[in-house]
C-alpha cells in the first residue's frame, strides 16, 4: 500500500527536494525549569512536505512540534532560547500575534479532541473566531474542509448531529477538518493515528499524502514504518538533540548515525 | 470426639471465610443505604400524614360530660386520643382532645375530656362547621338567616337559602378586592407618592406647588368615592346574617362576608369530603394567613420563598462563576491562591446566623443606609432601603452560597480535559474566547450542581433571614401592579420562617400544629421543586455536553 502510496505521488513536485523553505528553526532551546527538553535545534522545513520527527520517548520531539505554534507559551516555566522563522519572520517578534501564528500553524493532537458541538460548528470554529463571514460561505467552506478529508459523504446528512456520534477514526479526521478549514499554511500533527485502529491509521496516512499538496506538514511519530510510509524528511532526536535530519528514504536505507541505526533497527525505543 | 472438633474447626473456617468473602461488607453498605432511604421516606410520610390529614373534613362529635357533677354538653372534632400513664396515682381513663370551635363565646377552642365522663356519643347530622375570617371555626346548627331585619328562613331550610347566596356572595367579594386593588390601593399608592414629593420640596424649602394642592385635592375626592363604594359592597356583604346555636345553648350571629366556608360533615359522602379536602388544599396554597398565622394559607411564603431563591441564584450564579474561572483558568497557581481556596472552601462551614449578623451590618445598616442618604433624603428618618427586606435577604444568602458554586465550578472546570484547551488555542482562538465558546458550556452542568445546592441551602435556611428581611406577617407581597412592580425592598414571609412562628411563637399552639407539618411538607416540595427544575436542565446539558473521551 504505502508503496503504491508512494509510486502515486513519486512525480508530484512537493516529493522533490525543496527550493522554497517554510519554516526555519534556529539553534532553538527549550527548558522547563530545570529540565532542559531541547538543545540547539537546527533544521528547515520545506513547503508543502512531510517532515516526520521520530525517537524514543522524551527525546522532546512532541516538544519541538509544540514551539512551532508557541503552545508552550502555556507552561508557565517553559523558557526558550533561538529562534523559529515563519516564511523569513521570527515566530516569537513582538508584532506577532499568537492567534494569528496558530491560525497559520494549524495541529492535530494525539486523542481526537471534538469539542461538545455539532458536527458543522466543529469545522466551523475556527472560522467563526476570525472575522465575520455569511453563511453561505461558512457553509461551503464546511463542506470543502469535510471532502478533503473524506468525511463528506459519512456525514453529509448528519451535520447536526452532535461531534460525538462518531467514531474516533471519524473523529480525527474532523478535526484535521476543522484545522484546514481556515486555511493554514502549516499543520502539526502530534501521533494523529497512535489512538487509531489499523484501518483508521491507514485513512488518515492516505490523508497526510493528499495533504500536502496543500499544506507544509510536520507530524510527530512513534512508530518507524509509518515515518518511513508518509514522509519526505525525517528528524531524529535523542535526548533533546537532533541526531540526522534528512530525506527519509536516505536516512532509512543508510543511517549516518549509530544511534539512528539503533533506533530504526529497533534496538532501543 | 475427633468429628466433633472438625466440624468445630470447619465452622470457625466457615466463618472468616465468609469475613474474607467480603460479604459482610456488603451487608454492611445495604444496611446504610436502607438505613439513609427509610429516613427520608418515614420524613416525608410523618410530615404527609400529620399535615395533610388536618385538611380532611372530620366528623362533628356530640356528647354529655359530666364533670363533678356539673353535666355539660360538648360539640366538636376529636383530635386526639392519649393513653393514660400506668404510674399515674388515680387510674385515669383515655383522654380525648377535642377542638370544641366558638373561640368566641366559649374558649378556648381546644379542650381535654376524660372518656370516662363522656356520655350519649353521637354523630348528629344536622352538626354544620363554618369557616370565618375570625375567630377560627364555629359549631353548631342552624338557627335562621336574616335579610336585614327580616327573617328569610329558619331550621333547615338555612343551609338551601346559603346555598342560593354563593354566587351572589362570591361575585360581591370579587367585586370588593377589585375596587381595593384598582380603586383605594391605586390612589393610596398615587397619594404616597404626592406626600414625598411634597417633602421633597419641604426638603428643599420649597412651597408645594399648585398643582400638586389640586391633584391631591381630586385624589382625595375620589379616594373618599372609593371609599363609598367599598363601604356599599360591604354592606350588602353584611346585610344577610346567620344564626347559629352552639350545644350549650349561645347563640353565634355571622355576617355572611365573614364566612369561608361550611359543611355538615356527618352528612357529606365520600366524594364531597374529597371535593371538600381539595378545595382545602387549594385554600392553604393560595390564601394568605389569617388569626396570626393559625389560620387561612400560606401563599405570600410561599411567593416570598420562591422570589427570593430565585433573587438569590440569579445574583450567585455569575458571581460565582467568575470567581471559579478567575481562581482556576486566570490566576497564578500558588501558595496565595491556595491560601484563597481554602478560605472559600471554610466560608462554606461558617453557620449561617453570621451570614445574618454581617447581612444586617453590611448590606442593610451600611449599604442600605448609604442609599438612603444618597436617594432618600427626603424620606428620612423613616428608612426606604436602609431595613431588612427581600433584596438583602437575597444578597446575604448568595453570599452565604457563593462558596457552593464556587467550588463546584471549580471542579467541573479541572474535569475538562486539557486536549480540548489547547484544541481551541490551536485553532487561533484567545483565551478568552476559549472559556466563553467551550470551557464554560462544558462546565455548565458542573455549574448547575452548585447552584442546586445552593439553592437547597438558601431555600431551608431561617435563621439568617430573620435578620434580614423575613417578618411573621408581610401586608403586602413583594410584586405587585404598581411601579415598579417589583419593590425589593419590601419585607416578606418565608416558609422557613413561617413553620418556626408557627411551631413555637403560636398563641393558639393545637391550632398550629397540623399547620406546622403542612408547611414543612410543602418547603420540602418547594425545594424538591426548585431542585428537580435544575436536575432536568443539568441532565439535558449534559446530554449536550457529554465528551465522549471522558477518564
Amino acid at each position: 500500500m504505502s508503496e503504491q502510496g508512494a509510486a502515486e505521488f513519486e512525480g508530484l513536485p512537493s516529493s522533490a527536494p525543496a527550493e522554497e523553505i517554510c519554516l526555519q528553526v534556529d539553534n532553538l532551546s527549550l527548558a522547563y525549569g530545570d529540565v532542559q527538553a531541547l538543545k540547539n535545534i537546527r533544521l528547515d522545513i520545506a513547503k508543502r512536505s512531510v517532515t516526520a520527527f521520530i525517537g524514543p520517548s522524551g527525546c522532546g520531539k512532541s516538544s519541538l512540534l509544540r514551539c512551532f505554534n508557541r503552545l508552550n507559551d502555556l507552561i508557565d516555566d517553559a523558557k526558550l532560547d533561538g529562534e523559529i522563522r515563519l516564511g523569513g519572520k521570527s515566530i516569537h517578534a513582538p508584532d506577532v500575534e499568537v492567534s494569528e501564528l496558530r491560525r497559520c500553524i494549524g495541529m492535530v493532537f494525539q486523542q481526537p479532541n471534538p469539542f461538545p458541538k455539532s458536527i458543522a460548528e466543529n469545522v466551523a470554529y475556527g472560522l467563526k473566531l476570525h472575522g465575520a463571514l455569511p453563511q453561505s460561505e461558512i457553509d461551503d467552506r464546511i463542506e470543502e474542509a469535510l471532502r478533503r478529508v473524506a468525511l463528506w459523504d459519512e456525514v453529509r446528512d448528519r451535520l447536526g448531529e452532535s461531534a460525538f456520534e462518531l467514531s474516533s477514526g471519524q473523529q480525527q479526521r474532523l478535526v484535521i477538518a476543522r484545522a484546514i478549514a481556515v486555511e493554514p499554511e502549516v499543520l502539526l500533527l502530534d501521533e494523529p493515528a497512535s489512538a487509531l485502529d489499523p484501518i483508521s491509521t491507514l485513512r488518515i496516512e492516505e490523508l497526510i499524502h493528499q495533504l500536502k499538496d496543500r499544506y507544509t506538514l510536520i507530524i510527530v511519530t512513534h512508530n518507524i514504518q509509518q515515518a518511513a510510509r508518509v514522509s519526505d524528511y525525517t528528524a531524529f532526536l535523542y535526548l533533546g538533540e537532533l541526531i540526522e535530519f534528512g530525506v527519509t528514504q536516505a536516512m532509512f536505507t543508510n543511517p549516518q548515525d549509530q544511534r539512528t541505526e539503533d533506533y530504526i533497527a529497533g534496538r532501543y525505543g | 470426639m475427633t468429628d466433633q472438633v472438625e466440624v468445630a474447626e470447619g465452622k470457625a473456617a466457615g466463618w472468616s471465610d465468609w469475613w474474607r468473602s467480603g460479604k459482610p461488607l456488603v451487608w454492611l453498605n445495604a444496611l446504610a443505604v436502607a438505613l439513609s432511604i427509610s429516613a427520608v421516606a418515614g420524613l416525608l410520610a410523618l410530615l404527609a400524614v400529620r399535615g395533610l390529614a388536618h385538611f380532611w373534613p372530620a366528623e362533628v362529635l356530640a356528647f354529655e360530660y359530666l364533670d363533678q357533677g356539673v353535666k355539660t354538653r360538648v360539640v366538636g372534632e376529636l383530635i386526639r386520643r392519649e393513653s393514660p400513664s400506668s404510674d399515674g396515682l388515680e387510674a385515669a381513663s383515655e383522654q380525648w382532645l377535642v377542638k370544641t370551635g366558638n373561640r368566641r363565646v366559649n374558649p378556648p377552642d381546644f379542650r381535654w375530656y376524660a372518656r370516662d365522663g363522656i356520655a350519649n356519643l353521637r354523630t348528629p347530622a344536622d352538626l354544620v362547621v363554618v369557616e370565618r375570617r375570625e375567630w377560627g371555626r364555629a359549631y353548631g346548627r342552624l338557627r335562621a338567616l336574616y335579610e336585614g331585619d327580616a327573617r328569610v328562613a329558619s331550621g333547615e331550610r338555612v343551609w338551601a337559602e346559603i346555598e342560593a347566596r354563593r354566587e351572589q356572595l362570591q361575585s360581591l367579594r370579587a367585586a370588593a378586592a377589585d375596587v381595593q386593588s384598582k380603586g383605594v390601593d391605586a390612589i393610596d399608592h398615587a397619594l404616597e407618592q404626592l406626600r414625598i414629593e411634597r417633602r421633597k420640596r419641604a426638603f428643599d424649602a420649597l412651597p408645594p406647588s399648585l398643582e400638586l394642592v389640586f391633584r391631591e385635592r381630586e385624589l382625595k375626592e375620589r379616594s373618599a368615592e372609593y371609599e363609598q363604594q367599598l363601604r356599599e359592597i360591604h354592606a350588602a356583604l353584611n346585610r344577610d346574617r346567620l344564626h347559629l346555636d352552639t350545644m350549650n345553648g349561645e347563640r353565634i350571629e355571622l355576617p355572611l362576608g365573614d364566612l369561608i366556608r361550611i359543611w355538615r360533615p356527618n352528612q357529606m359522602s365520600w366524594s364531597e369530603k374529597l371535593g371538600h379536602y381539595f378545595v382545602g388544599v387549594r385554600l392553604f396554597l393560595t390564601e394568605g394567613p389569617r388569626e396570626a398565622n393559625t389560620e387561612g394559607g400560606v401563599f405570600p411564603a410561599i411567593f416570598g420563598t420562591s422570589l427570593m431563591v430565585l433573587l438569590m441564584s440569579v445574583l450567585v450564579t455569575p458571581f460565582g462563576v467568575l470567581a471559579a474561572l478567575y481562581l482556576h483558568e486566570y490566576a497564578r497557581q500558588g501558595l496565595l491562591v491556595r491560601i484563597v481556596r481554602i478560605a472559600v472552601s471554610n466560608l462554606a462551614g461558617v453557620p449561617s446566623i453570621v451570614y445574618g449578623v454581617f447581612g444586617l451590618g453590611f448590606f442593610v445598616y451600611f449599604i442600605g443606609g448609604s442609599i438612603d442618604e444618597l436617594f432618600y433624603a427626603h424620606a428620612r428618618p423613616a428608612p426606604t432601603f436602609g431595613t431588612p427586606g427581600l433584596i438583602w435577604a437575597s444578597f446575604t444568602l448568595a453570599l452565604l452560597t457563593a462558596p457552593v458554586v464556587i467550588l463546584a465550578t471549580e471542579e467541573g472546570l479541572a474535569r475538562i480535559p486539557r486536549s480540548i484547551r489547547e484544541g481551541s488555542l490551536a485553532l487561533g482562538a484567545t483565551k478568552a474566547e476559549t472559556l466563553l465558546r467551550v470551557i464554560v458550556p462544558m462546565a455548565s452542568p458542573a455549574i448547575l450542581t452548585g447552584v442546586i445546592l445552593a439553592v437547597a441551602r438558601a431555600a431551608g435556611a431561617a435563621a439568617p433571614l430573620m435578620l434580614v428581611g423575613v417578618v411573621k406577617f408581610a401586608p403586602t407581597l413583594p410584586i405587585d401592579g404598581h411601579f415598579p412592580y417589583i419593590h425589593l425592598e419590601r419585607q416578606f414571609m418565608h416558609l422557613g420562617f413561617h413553620i418556626y412562628d408557627l411551631g413555637f411563637q403560636s398563641q393558639n399552639v393545637e391550632a398550629a400544629r397540623p399547620l406546622v407539618f403542612a408547611t414543612a411538607l410543602l418547603l420540602v416540595m418547594v425545594i424538591l421543586l426548585l431542585n428537580s427544575s435544575a436536575i432536568l436542565l443539568r441532565s439535558r446539558l449534559e446530554r449536550r455536553y457529554r465528551s465522549s473521551y471522558q477518564d
